[in-house]
């Protein structure tokens, strides 16, 4: 069976010569027009004056759009449409677009949209949290708190009690393809836009929106992304409309792309948060009670914040049961860049929140940080006989609650915790505790390179958190040679998710892979789809195609039947054949004999995730379907005169459930692991007093290089189907091994903390200046 | 105007200004859309291109490279790493293999770059793909099918030749020609590797008005070896000289190993990165601390100064309009020379600080002394004061104790995005505790610990 296997990349033989096909490689009609805005110099404050006379005589130059030029719609958010494409007269941040040049090239639509004179009359930006929080600028009336049980006294009975606050910066996406659309205007009014977006329902809504027609007058291809991250869910939205809105004023097709120092400075980030705590522990170091404040940084526009901040205190307890607990989020607007979507959303930094905890509470005790991490883990899944065959509750095979309640902060039961089984596994293969020990004496003797080691776990919730967002759709065709046409919602940014699709929509019929036709997103073929991002790709669009291929299979199955006069439950799919009785067929006879009976053979397929209920307010249900776990081992050494700071050695064993293809999901965990330390070390983005965002470029805002990773790295997939019921058992990988960074940053802060007995405080990212800032507090 | 040259083994001729990109040339005029825009400023690699002249193969990145740049070489591109009946070259077979693409929007330039040092005999992969920034994979799959690759045949169609007899219009071949052309056009832009001013044009938008390519002066590309010193043309590039002083001075080798990448230091001269008069550049400090000379030029009179005296003012040196760096005379002795680059990122990251420390020791004692910074200052700038305070004193960690004060002196270094004030100040002056432990042989480097 093709499910499993680890097979290439779908598009790897295209990627390696490079064949396959971006937005920015579409061949374009010869009176293409192209575009780029005109931005901001100001953080904050309102137009008083704009001459765009010199844009309009640039040589090049066809059409110059501000925000009056607009038919419709002037908004680009995918929220609550406080988003303008171009700017009304107010400005925001820094970068924001005000007009946009039409051009008959790339670079003379660049060149013009430097020549606008415009005025502005200045107010004082909000930058940071402090300022936002003086001024009470945010998003929502109020903090969103949630509790659990009575916090305070559970923290002052306790015999132990700490407080502390890390920070911690936002990350760049830096997906390696910029933003990008093609906007090809149609006949009667139609429009046709290639986006590279892990949105395209979203694209087409907004573009259906800006040029006043139904949603059926527009149509959105992507093939592939050259990176997502996140970054592509809602900051392509601006591209696409505005290729839209130029392409249906022309009749010209329209491509954007911005160039790489506009994208950062345009788009949207990670959040960077601000979380301090208040902790009360016992002499284990079990706590008793947490108390959380989130200060999340979400930029200017709500964008997708809310979620974010949400998700990241759906993860302040991360693997940990705590018996009390409170949460108070602060959504903080602020005159930057909207913060935005970024694998993990928000759960990254609401981990780093509780696994800082854990490594203060250690300190206190003087303990090994993983006995206290070990001690306050939730209890063990109860595994009956047979696991994964079982329904997902109340069957005999289900999973059951272990002792406690094993309740999170938001009242959903952890049924699936495997963390004390990984842990353990983990520990043992990477050597953890002999490493500890050596570490130790290594840094006795080394007086100015020190070493440090942490094992940090993780486990992430999967489902998006707004419950209806949780399905998808799929279109199958097989045609009468017995080839498939595979089509469903999600969208392909590097993560092989068409490569999964296709290995399952090639399990259900029996035959390989290579039979099965990859083709681009369309929303004319499936539409209201869900962005491809929370993970959920492989999950929801996996299901979809199953129920669709098992329609068209079972209808096959019959015809195939009635001919051989066998029962259709006993007609096989496998290798390649349809086994009937005595009589074998080709999967292409099959499908022949099947046209031929007049029997269709196009199917759709639906599938939305069960079993979830959430409330966000009260803070209260069951937002995930499941958990996805894992663990990391890293070793770092630093130079206590510089901070100067390398990862030596990575150990991870990560949770895919029964994978579905285990050389794409060990890519996504080595890739999110160097991406999360990446964010918690080198990526550190730089804005000055006056709102400019100074690290624009990769001159100067440094992603992990090649030998930035660990020069020992060994990642194990813990090899267990998902008790609950997903595709083929398999579990998403996505977001969560990004998270297994928070290692690095750990280990980091154990290097620091070699060098002196007080608390090292280390702040996100440990750029080599926060770590010598780590071990100066350190020696104290 | 039209630059003649080969692509993927068939001679073209591309018709630009002498600002056009190689990158924008491919994509928008020649249709071959595989080699990528990541950053078009040469730190991402998506661009890589493989260009083979009289000197060899090498990697550069074709978003800051410009058409009379590669006049008369032969280019190879990731649509050309394929053999002409499509066989795959066994770094791209390795890379399906090892599952080295995700996105596959790096992928090109990654081939490229593995495709050159694969032909070149290189398996310093780490630092042969410094220059390539993948966001997807953490990197590991590509070193494991660049490893799965070493060793493999260099398929034939990869050897390229260089097209004879081409013109190489804006490039005089000699700086006698370069002088005459520069006294006629004092307002003029040299460009050497056009590692900064191709950023200029990309992202600036600067006219640059007449400009000539030094590259092709042959008498500006040449390193003599002169015993007690050598002599560096301005137009070496930093690959050759990072060859060049490999064994001579492997301090000031390891700081070019991560200075720029390979791409960048095979356009990259020395010249152009002193004559920029950048305060980061890592160049100066090394040569600063090596008293290196540097030789200018102006029609036909020529001079020397000293290296440390070109820096007059953050934007200002000491170099009249038409005049040109012709080279540099740097000693072979300095056997105390350390240079020590402090960045972000370990690879490919301009320093925050830059120390080179070049002391000479006798019977213990301090006798003479040349320390010099970038980072710390407008200009790259030695520690006057520091270097007196040590002078006379015994080489010892007490000494340097004392002397570190006198950086107060000489430096009131600025934050920016790379790093505050204070972090610059107290690592300068950590870099000199260094120094003093690693002369007295204690282990300093964070770079050769191994789990």
């Amino acid at each position: 069976m093709s499910v499993g296997k680890p097979l290439p990349h779908d598009a790897a033989a295209l990627h390696v010569t490079g064949a396959a096909r971006y937005v920015d490689d579409i061949p374009t009609p010869a009176d293409t027009l192209h575009l780029a805005f005109g931005l901001s110099s100001v953080a904050r404050g309102s137009i008083r004056e704009m001459d765009l006379a010199k844009v309009r005589s640039h040589p090049g130059v066809v059409a110059v759009l501000t925000a009056k030029d607009l038919p419709h719609a002037n908004d680009v958010s995918p929220s609550v449409h406080d988003e303008p494409l171009l700017s009304d007269g107010a400005i925001h941040y820094k970068g924001q677009p005000i007009f946009c040049v039409a051009a008959t090239s790339h670079l003379a639509a660049r060149h013009a949209a430097r020549r606008g004179q415009i005025d502005y009359d200045q107010i004082a930006p909000i930058l940071t949290i402090d300022q936002a929080l003086d001024a009470d600028s945010r998003f929502e009336k109020g903090p969103l708190i949630w509790t659990k049980g009575d916090v305070e006294p559970a923290i002052s009975a306790a015999p132990h009690q700490l407080s502390g606050s890390i920070e911690m910066g936002g990350q760049e996406h830096f997906y390696l393809e910029g933003q990008a659309a093609l906007a090809l205007p149609q006949e009667g009014g139609d429009m046709v836009v290639h986006a590279s977006t892990q949105h395209p329902t979203e694209i087409q809504h907004k573009v259906a929106e800006a040029l006043g027609v139904p949603m059926h007058a527009v149509r959105v291809e992507t093939r592939r992304m050259g990176g997502g991250f996140g970054g592509k869910e809602s900051q392509g939205n601006a591209l696409a409309v505005a290729t839209a809105i130029v392409a249906a004023q022309t009749g010209r097709p329209c491509k954007m792309r911005y160039d790489r120092d506009d994208d950062m400075i345009i788009t949207g980030k990670r959040h960077d948060f601000r979380i301090s705590y208040t902790v009360g522990f016992d002499d284990t170091g079990r706590i008793t009670g947490v108390d959380f404040t989130q200060y999340a940084r979400c930029g200017w526009a709500q964008d997708l914040s809310l979620p974010v901040a949400d998700r990241a205190m759906l993860h302040a307890d991360n693997a940990y049961d705590l018996p009390t607990c409170r949460i108070t989020s602060h959504r903080l607007k602020t005159n930057t860049q909207s913060a935005t979507a970024f694998r993990g959303f928000g759960g990254p930094q609401g981990m780093l929140g509780i696994e800082r905890v854990m490594d203060d509470i250690a300190r206190k005790l003087g303990k090994d940080p993983l006995d206290v991490r070990r001690v306050n883990y939730y209890a063990a899944m109860e595994t009956k006989a047979e696991p994964g065959r079982g329904k997902r509750f109340g069957g005999t095979y289900s999973p059951k609650p272990a002792q406690t309640s094993n309740l999170t902060p938001y009242g959903m039961a952890v049924e699936d915790f495997i963390l004390h089984e990984m842990t353990d596994a983990l520990a043992s293969s990477a050597d953890y505790s002999a490493r500890k020990a050596a570490i130790a004496q290594w840094n006795a003797e080394n007086p100015v390179l020190k070493r440090g080691i942490a094992l940090t776990p993780v486990k992430f919730g999967i489902s998006f958190t707004l419950s209806h967002l949780n399905q998808a759709g799929a279109l199958v065709h097989v045609y009468q040679d017995g080839s498939i046409h595979l089509n469903h919602g999600g969208t392909e940014m590097g993560q092989g998710l068409f490569q999964k699709v296709a290995q399952v929509a090639a399990a259900r019929f029996g035959v390989s892979p290579e039979t099965v036709k990859i083709t681009a997103t369309d929303t004319g073929k499936v539409p209201n789809t869900s962005a491809t991002a929370a993970s959920s790709g492989s999950d929801l669009n996996g299901m979809a195609v199953a129920n669709a291929c098992d329609t068209i299979r079972d209808r096959i199955a019959s015809c195939v039947a009635e001919v051989q006069d066998v029962a259709a439950q006993d007609v096989l799919f496998d290798n390649g054949e349809v086994i009937a009785g005595n009589a074998r067929l080709s999967f292409a006879d099959a499908a022949m004999l099947a046209y031929t009976h007049r029997v269709s053979l196009s199917a759709t397929g639906f599938y939305k995730t069960p079993d979830l209920a959430w409330d966000r307010i009260k803070g209260t249900g069951r937002p995930f379907f499941y958990f996805a776990q894992g663990a990391a081992v890293t070793e770092v050494v630093i130079d206590t005169l510089t901070g100067e700071n390398r990862i030596l050695r990575t150990d991870i064993l990560h949770d895919a459930g029964a994978s579905l293809n285990p050389a794409l999901d060990i890519g996504q965990i080595e890739g999110g692991y160097v991406q999360g330390a990446g964010w918690l070390t080198t990526e550190e983005l730089v804005w000055d007093d006056e709102g400019t965002l100074r690290t624009h470029a990769p001159s100067t805002y440094k992603i992990p290089a090649c030998s930035d990773r660990p020069d020992v790295f060994n990642v194990s997939l813990w090899d267990a189907p998902n008790p609950a019921q997903t595709i083929y058992r398999s579990k998403a990988v996505g977001e969560p091994p990004f998270m297994l960074g928070m290692s690095a940053f750990f280990a980091l802060a154990d290097a620091a903390s070699a060098c002196g007995p007080h608390d090292p405080a280390l702040m996100a990212p440990a750029t080599a200046e926060a770590v010598l800032a780590a071990v100066t507090r350190a020696k104290g | 105007m039209d630059f003649a040259f080969r692509l993927n083994g068939e001679d073209r001729v591309a018709t630009g200004t002498p600002t056009t990109t190689l990158l924008d040339w491919l994509r928008e005029t020649a249709g071959l859309t595989g080699t990528k825009e990541g950053c078009n400023e040469g730190d991402c690699g998506a661009c890589t291109v493989m260009v083979t002249d009289e000197d060899g193969a090498r990697a550069l990145n074709a978003c800051i490279l410009f058409l009379p740049q590669i006049a008369g070489k032969s280019i190879r591109t990731v649509e050309g790493m394929a053999g002409p009946d499509g066989s795959l070259h066994p770094v791209q077979s390795e890379m399906i293999a090892h599952h080295g693409s995700q996105c596959g929007f790096c992928t090109p330039g990654f081939i490229v770059s593995m495709a050159t040092a694969h032909l070149n005999g290189a398996r310093d992969h780490d630092d042969q793909l410094a220059g390539n920034l993948c966001r997807c994979t953490g990197y590991a799959p590509i070193i494991r099918a660049a490893k799965a690759a070493e060793g493999t045949p260099v398929p034939a169609w990869m050897t390229d030749n260089v097209p004879k007899g081409t013109a190489t219009p804006l490039r005089p071949t000699s700086s006698d020609e370069l002088a005459e052309w520069y006294a006629t056009h004092p307002k003029g832009t040299l460009i050497a590797g056009a590692t900064d001013v191709g950023l200029w044009v990309t992202k600036d938008f600067r006219e640059l008005g007449d400009v000539a390519f030094v590259a092709g002066c042959a008498d500006l590309r040449r390193i003599v070896n002169k015993g007690d010193s050598m002599h560096v043309g301005a137009a070496v590039t930093m690959t050759e000289l990072l060859t060049a002083i490999r064994d001579i001075h492997p301090s000031y080798a390891e700081l070019i190993r991560r200075y720029g990448s390979v791409q960048v230091r095979n356009a990259a001269t020395i010249g152009g990165s002193i004559a920029n008069g950048s305060p980061i550049g890592d160049n100066a400090p090394a040569l600063i601390a090596l008293d290196a000379q540097m030789h200018l030029r102006n029609g036909d009179a020529q001079r020397t100064i000293d290296v440390e005296d070109f820096f007059i003012d953050y934007g200002q040196q000491d170099r009249a309009e038409g005049e040109f760096v012709t080279g540099f005379d740097i000693t072979t002795a300095a056997p105390n020379l350390r240079c020590y680059k402090l960045s972000k990122r370990f690879d490919q990251d301009i320093s925050a600080v830059c120390g080179a420390f070049n002391l000479d020791v006798s019977d213990g004692v301090i006798t003479a002394a040349r320390i010099a910074f970038g980072g710390m200052a407008g200009t790259p700038k030695r520690a006057e004061a520091v270097e007196a305070a040590l002078i006379g004193q015994a080489f010892t960690a007490e000494a340097v104790q004392s002397a570190l004060p006198a950086f107060h002196e000489d430096f009131k270094p600025l934050s920016d995005m790379r790093a505050s004030a204070e972090y610059r100040m107290v690592t300068a002056q950590n870099m000199l505790v260094r120094y003093q432990m690693e002369l007295s042989g204690q282990a300093i480097s964070a770079l050769e610990v191994r789990a």
